[in-house]
């Protein structure tokens, strides 16, 4: 370490503790994570630990984390920030919207400590959220989707029928339609964002169906697994790679990736410049990455599918631009008019050309 | 060598002892398991069983303990109930999430109210429903012959889709955005199961919690009803002898535990949770089955043991937070416990004798 990195990182470090009771200069920040699942998952909660260890190497000994893994949503989760607060964690990850009431009532009795939540919209002076465009991602699968697919027909293996979900549903199918006119897409709910019997079972009734391609907004590999028992049924990695299954049938991925994010909030932190926002990053921040397109792929399809995410990540191309009518019809998006995030936030409809209702 | 031989009756003094025993191995091997781990096992049981009652933050952990043991005690002091009359209600899971649906479903609907009667009206729904969820294996029991084991277990996961198309549909907040889950009881302070005293932990499942006890401990060593229990669970032929209809007893026995826990369901989503989400139910129903026999079906073992259950989920999660243990390690800790009750009963009811030779 040369002397202005030094410097710099105990005047940093100053700043933060600058924020609570006076501490000795060289008390390193501490940063609690919180977790929905466990981090042996290998889907959401993994990608939210990736993000923890990528905090780690990136600061050092400048900061110290710890986390608590499986929390149950409610008054478990309630406890479990107090003790990170009371431990002396001057920064929270909460990483699971059902977190979303505890992280408001913890941070008013711990102004000093700020919190950060993902997926909600709730906010505070010391409660910031964050969320990823995972539509951006969807988009480049959709893409990929509308060509690969034979059968004319796409599956979707949807979790909880929230608008998070309806993004990605409607940006697939705007995509698929795009390169393929023929397309129709059948979407099945699991009420559920990890059961490997249940998503398997949604796999294999959609390949009944005659589905050829499977996308899923759950977070196993049992989709991947169940795909690979039928010759010709391809499929991608949710949250994480999920390269087990390449190169057939997982032919690329959406990849959820916090560290960007995670090392820029605990940055400001270091700084003394941490402020409560709102950030949905996508493909440009990082935030969402498209796994590696395998050669099951054609090479003119990779490369349009490629364009299509560097045209998002540049913020040339909105996947939601127009003319776009929901599904009854009614108009929705003129001619080059692109979505506003608020309507993307509360979603709550199917564009036009998708078959079957939304539950309520 | 040594030879197990049928004690007439259950020895008094190991029936005692055996939970205490049980702690202690439980220390033991969960301390060998953390130092497999490679975590300090002194330290760790230490801040498992110590820390949150006399640690640096213990003035935070200590009502903590009795806010995770209420619901578990109430459910537990029924389930107890049953247990000794042979009466086998696994499914307490269920009853509890119907006793929250329910409440909470009187509460909205007179969203919003403002009067003394309404938390008490709830309480009063919230235990009909327990009931009611329990009375269906009741009644398939006695009319059917069904087995209140399958029924009682199976109707959890009926109960479990019920929240979820409850935070979906029925009682969902209208003002959530279009997110799962109802409204919160925390911010409609007529519906609100607050803290009675503030800082004690203190709200009204906990007063129902040590009610239950007593009228509990009443209930067996004073009343007909409970000798009529007692006789069922010892010598179910003497009973029948006695004028006991074994129908009724089923019934009675499900209804009070199935009510209990109702109630012990709408406590806690008017109080610690706050509101009925699709990921409400965090296994307190289930859990209680191990309080209830760890506390050797007494009423005072189970507020003993409810309370050390408490004190093992508050202690695990800070010896997450301090040594980085994993999670599994600390369930695999609890589990030990109810594995080294079991395997030590053995002592309760056989005696250790050294065998003499040819008798083998």
């Amino acid at each position: 370490m040369n002397r202005r990195t030094l410097l710099k990182g105990s005047a940093a470090a100053l700043a933060a503790v600058g924020l609570a009771r006076p501490a000795l200069a060289q008390e390193p920040l501490k940063i609690g994570f919180i977790y929905v699942g466990p981090i042996g998952d290998l889907g959401w909660s993994f990608q939210h630990d990736q993000g923890r260890l990528a905090v780690e190497e990136e600061f050092g000994d400048r900061v110290e984390t710890v986390y608590l893994e499986s929390v149950p949503e409610g008054a478990d989760a309630e406890r479990a920030m107090t003790q990170m607060a009371l431990q002396g964690c001057k920064l929270i990850f909460a990483t699971s919207f059902g977190y979303m009431d505890p992280v408001i009532n913890v941070a008013a009795k711990f102004p000093d400590v700020m919190f950060e939540h993902a997926t909600g919209y709730k906010r505070a002076d010391n409660v910031a959220t964050y969320d990823a465009r995972f539509y951006e991602g969807r988009a480049v699968m959709g893409t990929i989707a509308g060509r690969m697919t034979k059968s004319n027909k796409i599956g979707y293996i949807g979790s909880f029928p929230i608008p998070e979900v309806i993004q990605g549903i409607n940006s697939t199918f705007i995509h698929a339609r795009k390169v393929n006119p023929e397309v129709e897409i059948s979407v099945v709910w699991a009420y559920t964002w990890f059961d490997p019997a249940k998503e398997a079972d949604a796999a294999k009734a959609l390949i009944e169906q005659g589905v050829d391609v499977i996308l899923a907004h759950t977070d196993s590999t049992a989709p991947l697994a169940e795909a690979a028992k039928t010759e010709g049924v391809i499929g991608f990695g949710q949250a994480s790679d999920m390269l087990d299954f390449a190169p057939s049938p997982r032919v690329s991925a959406i990849v959820d990736n916090w560290a960007p994010y995670y090392i820029d909030r605990v940055q400001k932190m270091l700084d003394g410049a941490w402020t409560s926002t709102a950030t949905w990053g996508g493909i440009g921040e990082g935030e969402v990455q498209i796994g590696e397109i395998t050669s099951a792929v054609p090479e003119e399809v990779k490369a349009e599918a490629l364009a299509l995410a560097d045209a998002i990540a540049k913020k040339e191309y909105h996947p939601f631009t127009g003319p776009l009518n929901k599904q009854d019809g009614s108009a929705w998006l003129a001619e080059g008019e692109t979505a506003d995030d608020a309507t993307l936030a509360g979603m709550n409809f199917f564009v036009e050309g998708i078959s079957g209702d939304i539950p309520s | 060598m040594l030879r197990l031989e049928r004690r007439p009756t259950p020895s008094r003094l190991w029936t005692a002892a055996t939970p205490v025993l049980a702690v202690i191995a439980t220390m033991i091997a969960g301390g060998l398991l953390f130092a497999l781990l490679g975590k300090p096992p002194v330290e760790a049981i230490r801040t498992i069983f110590w820390d949150p009652l006399f640690g640096q933050y213990a003035s935070y952990s200590r009502p903590q303990l009795l806010v995770k043991a209420g619901p578990l005690i109430l459910i537990a002091i029924g389930l107890s109930l049953g247990f000794r009359a042979q009466v086998w209600n696994i499914g307490a899971e269920g009853q509890y999430i119907m006793g929250a649906l329910f409440g909470a479903a009187v509460g909205l609907a007179a969203y919003p109210a403002d009067s003394v009667l309404l938390l008490p009206a709830m309480a009063v729904a919230g235990a009909c429903g327990g009931f009611l969820w329990a009375m269906i294996p009741a009644i398939l029991k006695t009319r059917f012959n069904t087995n209140e084991i399958l029924v009682s277990l199976m109707l959890v996961y009926v109960a479990q889709h019920m929240m979820s198309a409850a935070s979906f549909g029925l009682l969902r907040n209208p003002e959530g955005m279009g997110f799962p889950g109802s409204r919160n009881f925390q911010q409609y302070p007529a519906a609100f199961n607050g803290e009675l005293i503030p800082g004690t932990g203190m709200h009204w499942g906990v007063v129902a919690a040590f009610c239950a006890v007593i009228g509990a401990y009443v209930l067996l060593s004073r009343h007909i009803l409970g000798f009529q229990i007692r006789v069922a669970g010892e010598a179910p032929r003497a009973a029948r002898f006695a004028g006991v209809s074994p129908a009724l007893l089923t019934s009675v026995c499900l209804g009070i535990s199935g009510a209990l826990a109702g109630l012990a369901g709408l406590f806690e989503v008017t109080g610690p949770a706050g509101q009925i989400t699709t990921d409400f139910a965090s296994g307190y129903g289930f859990t209680a089955i191990i309080v209830a026999f760890l506390g050797r079906l007494n009423p005072f073992g189970i507020l003993l043991a409810g309370l050390l259950m408490a004190l093992t989920y508050i202690g695990g999660e800070l010896a997450q937070l301090m040594l980085n243990l994993p999670a599994a390690a600390i369930q695999a800790f609890q589990g030990m416990l109810l594995f080294f009750l079991l395997a030590f009963d053995v002592l309760a009811n056989f005696r250790l004798r050294l065998a003499k030779g040819a008798r083998a």
